[in-house]
């Protein structure tokens, strides 16, 4: 028994990957939409007049943020987890009916939340704090799906067969504790309508935190969303996706742990650098920035950990699309941490703070980064769940270059449309008046919104490909047996 | 170390959850307590003030308007005095936004009036040429949550003791006091007679009629709370 190799279960893994790829289109073409209301305006009445409530703008950017960012980003770390867990930990799901049965609750608990979460927000239903905007009834929901995952994680730990637990599983633990703590305590609400003796909209609440406080506690979680949701679990997928695609080693296990550790330390301490100049201590401002600067260090030890495990074998880069995925992935992380950092130094966030140079940093981090990672991932995923080679080769490789081409477009539209507003914000005439009026900083960034919704929109046409080669995949593609999976992913044409 | 812990997988995640954990006490608890103190002249928001701001949340307006005016004199000739943390006292959620896709709103009430926003909100393009706002006509045509507001008035007052019913000193020396009605049906009234006070400097029939008749469109609730930003 022991010398046969493990049939892995990958029922649950199967339908992450789904959801990955739908809430993924679903998201970036919302954003997509977005990107061409700030262009056009008239786009925010495309469906007309009388739904122009539900299309505008406003009503639909958190849709964006939170489709990416909870349908996704986090469909993508549960697919990847349903399949990286097993085989780090040499235990197959289908060893525990009950494990198998958390995992699927999990799923179909989770597809009850995306639904819930979608209906609210179109209907305006908002606790009003940006990626925490669920009302308290989805935030128990929320919770329940956490804890399910927790007891997931944990569960499949205790009955491994491997004792060590790699790199990989270090970080998805990281992103399970971070997440839940930082999730619970921003959260935290009172429901007026039992507090009130039943009065007004039943799922409505209050904020336990006001003002500053309010400010504080959320950055705090925002900041550390985008660690816990967006870094750390992306880390573990490259520690694990990059070296068995490549058949290389992991170059350092002193870089890693530096890294590891590293990044726990000092991640939670840079999310005040979100409140620069605002009410909050001077202090706080000052730690904030400086732990940002502070975290190149670990940011930059996982990234360059990455490249170097590719040592003397660069020409995969040429000849495989999928390692193509993984080190534009990794780069861009590099050039992301390196850009979060700059914009978190005071004089400099003077200038940036409130601009499109923001968006433009979000955009490089998550459009570079995260959703390149989760696709090399799912590729290499592909073949191994349902026993068929990776459908086009070609067409990854097209996807590849649109893609890429849709981020440079968007970051550098937006890194000039910040920096022309920020300057133009604070421009004086010669006798110390404002030389500017506040339409005249909108109306200059007309060009550079057009730019930023073309980048955008290539970038999706990448995701139409992508679902494309996956549902060809996952139909028509050719049979492999289980010997030509050992490394580099088999694909078609 | 290292190595025992990557085997010993509980240890390892008590050490990850105290390492992440370090860092938020140390930032976030010291200043709590002083954070949460009013300046002077900070009032708790009425009932139609609250529905507004409700109405504010609802259409996300903080996607592109911050209330945070920071201390630089490009900021405060532009928006008024910089902000202070007790002028924050009673916001929850705070709305300082991330993104300024337009202007700062923070002192908005100072600068604009009732009819000003009535005719933006309607066709923003025709007030300001060249915004890139949408319209918000369906304002003009949904009722406002009067109730859910009161119920948060009471909620706040009872949970975290926000002084209505108090007297408040104000900045040039006197007091005011924000009345909490003591039931829902009080509370309609209270905001009924505020939002005629609104409805006076409209223009939009539909608006004056459904006053008239007892109802608080969005728009009015809205307006009531953009003039009470100072």
């Amino acid at each position: 028994m022991e010398n046969r190799p493990l049939e892995y279960d990958y029922t649950v893994a199967k339908w992450f990957m789904l959801t990955t790829v739908v809430l993924g289109i679903v998201g970036m073409l919302v954003g997509v939409i977005l990107a061409w209301q700030m262009a056009f305006p008239a786009v925010n009445l495309m469906a007309g007049e009388g739904l122009a409530e539900y299309t505008n703008f406003s009503r639909l950017r958190p849709l964006h943020t939170d489709s990416v960012i909870f349908g996704f980003t986090l469909s993508g770390i549960w697919a990847t987890w349903y399949y990286v867990g097993q085989r780090v930990l040499k235990v197959s799901m289908a060893e525990s009916k009950f494990l198998m049965f958390l995992a699927k609750l999990h799923f179909f608990i989770y597809l009850l939340v995306v639904v819930a979460v979608v209906g609210s927000l179109l209907l305006g239903i908002s606790t009003g704090k940006e990626y925490a905007d669920f009302e308290w009834p989805i935030d128990i929901a929320v919770v329940v799906v956490w804890v399910i995952w927790g007891m997931s994680i944990f569960g499949l730990i205790g009955i491994r067969r491997e004792k060590s637990l790699y790199i990989s599983i270090w970080y998805y633990i990281a992103t399970f504790l971070g997440i839940a703590m930082l999730y619970l305590f921003n959260n935290m609400e009172i429901p007026t309508y039992f507090a009130s003796g039943g009065i007004g909209a039943w799922y409505h609440s209050v904020s336990m935190y006001s003002g500053t406080n309010d400010a504080l506690v959320q950055w705090w979680y925002g900041h550390n969303a985008v660690a816990f949701g967006f870094t750390v679990p992306i880390v573990a997928m490259i520690y694990y996706f990059l070296p068995k695609e490549s058949g290389q080693a992991v170059y350092s296990y002193k870089l890693s742990l530096l890294a590891f550790w590293g990044l726990m330390f000092v991640y939670l301490w840079a999310g005040g650098h979100h409140l620069i100049y605002s009410t909050v201590p001077d202090w706080m401002q000052t730690m904030g920035s400086v732990f940002s600067v502070v975290l190149i260090l670990p940011s930059w030890g996982s990234a360059i950990n990455m490249l170097l495990t590719m040592k003397g074998e660069w020409q995969q880069v040429a000849s495989s699309p999928l390692i193509k995925f993984m080190i534009l992935a990794s780069t861009f992380y590099m050039f992301s941490t390196l850009e979060g950092p700059i914009q978190a130094i005071k004089s400099v966030n003077a200038l940036a703070h409130f601009t499109d140079w923001i968006v433009g940093h979000v955009h490089d981090g998550v459009l570079g980064w995260v959703a390149f990672m989760i696709m090399a991932a799912l590729f290499h995923m592909a073949p191994r769940v349902f026993k068929r080679e990776i459908y086009s080769k070609s067409l990854m490789n097209t996807q590849f270059w649109i893609q890429t081409l849709g981020v440079v477009l968007y970051f550098t539209s937006m890194w000039i449309a910040g920096i022309t507003q920020g300057m133009m914000w604070r421009a004086h005439d010669e006798f110390g008046n404002l030389a500017y009026s506040f339409i005249d900083t909108v109306t200059v960034l007309h060009p550079y919104y057009t730019i930023r919704a073309v980048g955008g929109t290539l970038y999706l046409v990448g995701m139409f490909l992508f679902a494309y080669n996956m549902y060809k995949t996952m139909t028509s593609s050719r049979r492999v047996e289980e010997s030509e999976l050992q490394n580099a992913s088999p694909m078609g044409a | 170390m290292f190595h025992w812990l990557e085997k010993h997988p509980f240890f390892f995640a008590v050490a990850v959850f105290l390492t992440i954990a370090f860092a938020g006490l140390i930032e976030i608890l010291p200043n709590f307590a002083q954070a949460s103190q009013p300046t002077v002249g900070t009032k708790p928001y009425t009932t139609l003030e609250l529905a507004g701001r409700h109405v504010y949340i609802k259409n996300n307006c903080m996607g592109c308007h911050s209330q945070l005016i920071r201390p630089f004199k490009s900021e405060t000739d532009r928006y008024g005095h910089y902000s202070l943390s007790g002028e924050y006292a009673y916001d929850r959620p705070f709305l300082w936004g991330s993104k300024r896709t337009g202007p700062d709103l923070m002192r908005v009430g100072n600068y604009r009036t009732t009819d000003w926003h009535e005719n933006h909100m309607k066709d923003p393009a025709a007030v300001v040429p060249g915004s890139i706002m949408p319209a918000y006509r369906w304002m003009f045509k949904n009722a406002a949550d009067i109730d859910t507001a009161y119920a948060e008035q009471v909620t706040v007052n009872k949970v975290f003791a926000t002084p209505y019913n108090t007297e408040i000193p104000m900045a040039d020396g006197t007091k005011a006091t924000v009345p909490l009605a003591a039931t829902l049906d009080e509370a309609k009234a209270a905001a009924l007679e505020e939002a005629k006070v609104i409805a006076a400097d409209m223009k939009d029939q539909d608006v004056k009629d459904a006053v008239a008749a007892g109802q608080v469109p969005e728009i009015v609730a809205m307006i009531a709370y953009l003039n009470s930003l100072k």
